[in-house]
């Protein structure tokens, strides 16, 4: 992990933007001490509102502020403003296309202490599914602080999913970013890890051992669920033939199932899925452990890309039978 | 704002009679729709459209404009007809109401019909909305002021007294909620539902200026609307008691017909009872 949490670096992102943008606005919902959002409201206690424990409001209100002119970036937990909220968001942001932006802290199991009710493991499923969201999921904490100007510079609705913790750092500090496309981390033909938010950092690792084996992984970061680099993921798929995903969130409705959406619509691939298999995951006494006993551990990560190396061995094989009897 | 001489009064009752028509016309013609709770807001959205609110049907957009929201969006009927009325665009555009081609919406869409500030539909947001903009005026030193609009089965809802907390927190006298408070929703009365009384105790506990109105006497309604305007330390609410289906016999305080349409004879007698034949 690094020593900067992500949301310590969004926070401290969020305060330095707030001095270059003054049509931007924090509000948080009694967890500006959590969230960090209080950096920003430090600095600019007029431009920010705690609304208390409301997160359906705190999104109306934004979204009244946003019809007024201004850029609101609202702080909260991920769990509550992708379930409590979610009515808000669908309606009043998404179908009404107003300017908020979400910054979901806390999100995957990162608030490891407080189990299950915390965890935010059905986000990118329930914020992937509303028209007009952009949903973002950055790697690390470098990553969070590049993302807040160019968050509150685009034109629409954007989910910005933010850890409580760290995570094994894979940006350097001002890494060139665009919303939408996706990025090789590490060449590689044999299969292709594909990762998302503090699971990219862990398939580096990963793809270090199984270099180590002989097999060359490609690592892709997709930190932008929605709208999805599909032309990346076409690519990765074409020219390695072996797919893994990896996610801190449930198998269900996050990037697993995006890259299975779009890949076997184009180009079916064998591709296995690290996530949170269905299941609510118990309190732990650090992340690392915690994740690793959710099925996303590295050896997790490695005993799936050799799932999908036989399995495409397998199909390579069939597709040179299929030939011999032509 | 002109005095309201009774010239006027005369004016704005006889435009929410034929907000009325106009309402139940297009219900009517649409084939869906919510009479109930768009007749009992006729004087109310008579007098904002037509008196009280600083618009410009040429410049929908127009910055300095105060801002209205119906929270209670199934009552877009009425909503449409005043804006139609208003000049935002001609009546003639809800020919095809319902219609997949037609770009006004069931409920009202910010996009899609000139002069909606905020889209809505489902229940409850319009006061949390509503802080926000009054909230950004107050920040960009705006003096427009914000209205909404709410219905009372609406504020059975949390939101509205989340909103209703946060508006007090920051004492947005540039926020007037306007309740229609017709008594009557879906599946019954109001109080058999979910009771809300003792409702200006609530609101005024919950620190807003509370003003109770017969929400059909335009005169009340308008005076009313001035005094929130002259309160400078909180947000006022404006209790306007209504009759549901207001001015049709057979639709008032009746349940049914919060949204059941009118066959052809049903809307003739309609018609009737709000003087049309008189005036066509």
């Amino acid at each position: 992990m690094s020593e900067l949490s992500m949301r310590e670096a969004y926070g401290r992102a969020l305060a330095e933007y707030g001095e270059l943008n003054p049509s931007v606005i924090a509000l948080d919902v009694d967890t500006a001490a959590s969230t960090l959002s209080n950096f920003f409201a430090a600095r600019f206690p007029e431009r920010f509102f705690n609304l208390g424990i409301a997160e359906p409001c705190m999104v109306d209100v934004a979204a009244g502020l946003a019809l007024g002119g201004f850029v609101p970036f609202i702080n909260g937990f991920a769990s509550i403003l992708s379930l409590r909220a979610l009515e808000q968001i669908r309606t009043c942001v998404c179908y009404a296309r107003t300017n908020v932006k979400i910054a979901a802290s806390y999100a995957g199991v990162s608030d490891f202490k407080d189990g299950a009710t915390h965890y935010s493991i059905t986000d990118l499923a329930n914020l992937r599914a509303l028209p007009g969201m952009t949903v973002i999921v950055p790697a690390d904490a470098a990553e969070a602080a590049v993302w807040v100007p160019l968050v509150a510079e685009f034109d629409g609705p954007v989910y910005l999913r933010i850890s409580r913790a760290g995570a094994l750092p894979v940006h350097q500090p001002g890494t060139p970013l665009h919303i939408g496309k996706g990025r090789t981390l590490r060449p590689g033909r044999d299969l292709t890890l594909i990762a998302t938010g503090s699971m990219v950092g862990r398939c580096a690792v990963a793809a270090e051992q199984l270099s180590v084996q002989g097999i060359e992984a490609r690592l892709l970061e997709i930190h932008t669920l929605k709208p999805l680099d599909g032309e990346l993921l076409l690519q990765a798929a074409e020219e390695t033939g072996a797919l893994v995903t990896a996610e801190e969130h449930s198998i269900i409705g996050g990037l697993g199932s995006a890259v299975a959406e779009t890949l076997a619509e184009r180009c079916p691939t064998p591709l296995e899925r690290i996530g949170i298999r269905d299941h609510f995951c118990p309190t732990g006494r650090d992340l690392d452990q915690l994740m690793d006993a959710c099925g996303l551990s590295v050896t997790g990560i490695i005993a799936a890309a050799q799932r999908a190396l036989r399995r495409k061995d397998h199909s390579l094989q069939d597709t040179k039978r299929k030939r011999k009897l032509q | 704002m002109t005095a309201l001489t009774p010239e006027k009064v005369s004016e704005l009752e006889e435009m929410a009679r034929r907000l009325r028509v106009d309402s139940l016309r297009l219900i009517h013609r649409r084939g869906a729709g919510h009479p109930g709770g768009a007749l009992s807001a006729a004087e109310i959205i008579a007098v904002l459209y037509f008196h009280i609110l600083r618009i410009n049907p040429a410049n929908p957009t127009w910055n300095e404009r105060d801002r209205f929201i119906l929270s209670k969006g199934h009552g877009s009927a009425m909503l449409y007809a005043a804006l139609a009325r208003r000049g935002f665009f001609p009546l003639s555009d809800l020919d095809n109401w319902g219609a997949v081609d037609c770009p006004h919406q069931g409920h009202p869409d910010r996009f899609k019909t000139p002069g909606v500030d905020m889209t809505s539909g489902l229940l409850g947001h319009g006061v949390a909305i509503g802080v926000g903009l009054a909230l950004a005026a107050r920040l960009k030193k705006q003096n427009y002021h914000t209205y909404v609009l709410l219905g009372d089965g609406e504020s059975q809802g949390g939101i509205v007294w989340e909103g209703a907390m946060a508006a007090a927190k920051y004492q947005l006298s540039n926020l007037t909620a306007i309740l229609d408070y017709n008594n009557v929703q879906l599946d019954g009365p109001v109080h058999e539902v979910m009771p809300l009384e003792p409702l200006a105790d609530k609101w005024s506990a919950w620190g807003w200026r509370v003003l109770e109105v017969n929400g059909h006497e335009v005169r009340q309604v308008v005076d009313a609307l001035r005094m929130a305007i002259q309160i400078h330390d909180r947000p006022t609410i404006l209790l306007a008691h209504t009759t549901k289906g207001k001015g049709v016999s057979f639709m008032e305080n009746q349940a049914s017909w919060h949204g059941n349409v009118p066959n052809a004879e049903q809307l003739n007698q309609a018609l009737a009872e709000l003087g049309e034949a008189m005036h066509e």
